[in-house]
């Protein structure tokens, strides 16, 4: 029984994690909520708890405590399997993330391939709900969502190549350190992948349907979306379930292009500040690109949303993994980054 | 028991419940629900082997496009469950004849393994020792396989043109939508300001 000590400290540690992590969800959904409102000069939530504060925590108790509805015609068992689907899968990525060096609670090989394979799974929430709720919206919008989110994942794909080659890892850790050079800030991926960098957060934000891109809920045409049968708790995990991995693709970027847990200027006082400290600032930052481009970007329609992942980003990020890939080939420009 | 073995009898004995289930369940949809099992609880066991680069394509391939598609088309078309069963006597031969033979060559395999067939002993290129499994792989199909893993590709390029060209039906006389005109619509060439009198039609 040597193995359960380990297994029961992972278990630990994913408690840990998770709890950490919803804390923070609830008040990213806090800050999305005010920078929109900051945005559109109103207040935003400000009555629970000092400034709002409490006010992810206010509205988590009322969905918790109403009575959740299925509807008559749903297909109760899928209906009721989508929302932990999602949920699962949301919090699951985390596994591989590093928040600081060596604290990944699984610190594995294939750590980009995992969260990649995650992420495509996500999309099963949102067709099980949609086809469950045996209700025509619903129906359409998971359609709509399974399109879009397979086709931004193609571009997204390309773009994880080109940082592949570079870091030449596909481990998360060492992505991070191969991005840690005596440029600091400058060495990181997001300047000579600039377009990748910006391929990658447009991708993001169609991936995990946020707005301009939000096509999936979009409330002028298809009311909620996926969820419109849904109610109460099972309603809160599909809510959750999008926060979680819009943190999660902050974070997956962090890693990718804005490297990691390292400090952007690459000597003392800034890097006494622990490494954990500097990856959430950087996901923050992130998450706040994420909610600014909600307040400014007006929602796209379906077919430009089509035309601009399939005739815009996908020859653009196949070119750019060939050139990536001729530059490291014929100049060794990595390996006289990383020294 | 050790934790390896655990795991290893969990997986396969919900991979093959689900498998189980894929042939029963009554419900298209709830079938290709339990594939989607089978393919995650196969993707497991290849971690358990080690096998993480395929275990992770599994996943991203099977369980993220193709069974997408596969869910698509079972929950887009109405299935007539009447119809299917009708077919059912009438193919149960060349079915059972199928199956059969899957199971004599699953028997031979175990027995040639059993006996001390190594097939894997005998590869043509070993594990590089001292390499992940992914770069391993990726040293051997860019490497020494680059021709048959081009000509896969190139293959599957052929038939998706292929379905694209079965498939594209170019209507003539239907008003497209042109994006490049779109974008070139500015405020002055799209709104027209005009003094409107008051009490006077337009």
């Amino acid at each position: 029984m040597d193995w359960l000590l380990p297994f029961l400290l992972t278990l630990l540690k994913s408690l840990v994690l998770i709890v950490a992590l919803l804390i923070y969800v609830a008040y990213v959904l806090y800050a999305d909520r005010k920078i929109w409102a900051a945005v559109q000069l109103r207040r935003g939530p400000n009555v629970v708890g000092p400034w709002g504060l409490l006010q992810s925590f206010a509205d988590l108790l009322k969905f918790v405590i109403k009575e959740p509805i299925v509807p008559d015609g749903a297909n109760k068992a899928v209906f009721l399997l989508a929302p932990f689907v999602t949920g699962l899968l949301a919090l699951a990525a985390w596994a591989v993330i590093p928040l600081d060096d060596g604290w990944a609670i699984a610190n594995i090989n294939v750590g980009v391939l995992y969260i990649f394979a995650i992420s495509s799974l996500s999309v099963y929430g949102i067709i099980m709900g949609g086809w469950a709720s045996n209700s025509k919206y619903p129906f359409l919008s998971a359609l709509r969502s399974a399109a879009q989110m397979v086709s931004y994942e193609v571009s997204i794909g390309f773009v994880l190549i080109t940082v592949l080659l570079c870091a030449g890892s596909l481990n998360l850790s060492d992505i991070v350190k191969a991005q840690d050079t005596r440029f600091g800030l400058f060495g990181w991926y997001w300047l000579p992948l600039l377009p990748m960098f910006v391929i990658f957060f447009v991708s993001a934000l169609a991936e995990t349907n946020r707005p301009p891109f939000d096509l999936v809920e979009a409330e002028s045409e298809l009311v909620a979306g996926f969820m419109v049968e849904y109610s109460s708790t099972p309603y809160l995990l599909f809510m959750l379930a999008e926060y979680v991995a819009i943190i999660t693709m902050c974070a997956f970027g962090t890693i990718l292009f804005l490297g990691g847990w390292l400090s952007p200027i690459p000597f003392p006082p800034f890097t006494w500040l622990p490494g954990s400290i500097w990856f959430i600032l950087k996901v923050s930052a992130m998450f706040f690109m994420f909610a600014m481009v909600k307040a400014f970007v007006p929602r796209y329609r379906y077919d430009q949303l089509m035309r601009l992942g399939w005739k815009v980003f996908l020859p653009i990020s196949l070119f750019m993994v060939v050139l990536v890939a001729a530059v490291l080939q014929a100049t060794g420009w990595g390996n006289v980054m990383a020294q | 028991m050790n934790a390896v073995a655990f795991f290893f009898y969990f997986f396969s004995a919900v991979m093959i419940a689900a498998a189980f289930m894929v042939i029963t369940a009554r419900n298209p949809v709830h079938s290709v629900l339990f594939l989607i099992l089978a393919f995650v609880n196969a993707a497991g066991l290849f971690l358990l082997l080690g096998a993480e680069f395929l275990a992770m394509i599994l996943v991203v391939v099977y369980v993220g496009a193709v069974a997408v598609l596969f869910l698509f088309v079972v929950m887009m078309l109405d299935v007539d469950f009447a119809e299917l069963k009708e077919g059912f006597q009438r193919n149960l031969p060349v079915g059972a004849t199928l199956g059969g033979i899957v199971l004599i060559e699953l028997a031979l395999c175990v027995g040639a393994w059993s006996v001390g067939g190594r097939a894997l002993t005998q590869v043509t290129t070993p594990a590089p020792p001292g390499l992940s499994n992914t770069a391993a792989l990726g040293r051997v199909l860019y490497t020494q396989y680059m021709y048959l893993f081009e000509i896969a590709g190139l293959v599957l390029l052929v038939a998706m043109i292929g379905a694209i060209v079965l498939t594209l039906h170019h209507k003539r006389g239907v008003r497209r939508q042109r994006i490049e005109l779109q974008n070139e619509r500015t405020a002055k060439s799209a709104v027209e300001l005009k003094k409107q009198p008051s009490r006077a039609g337009v």
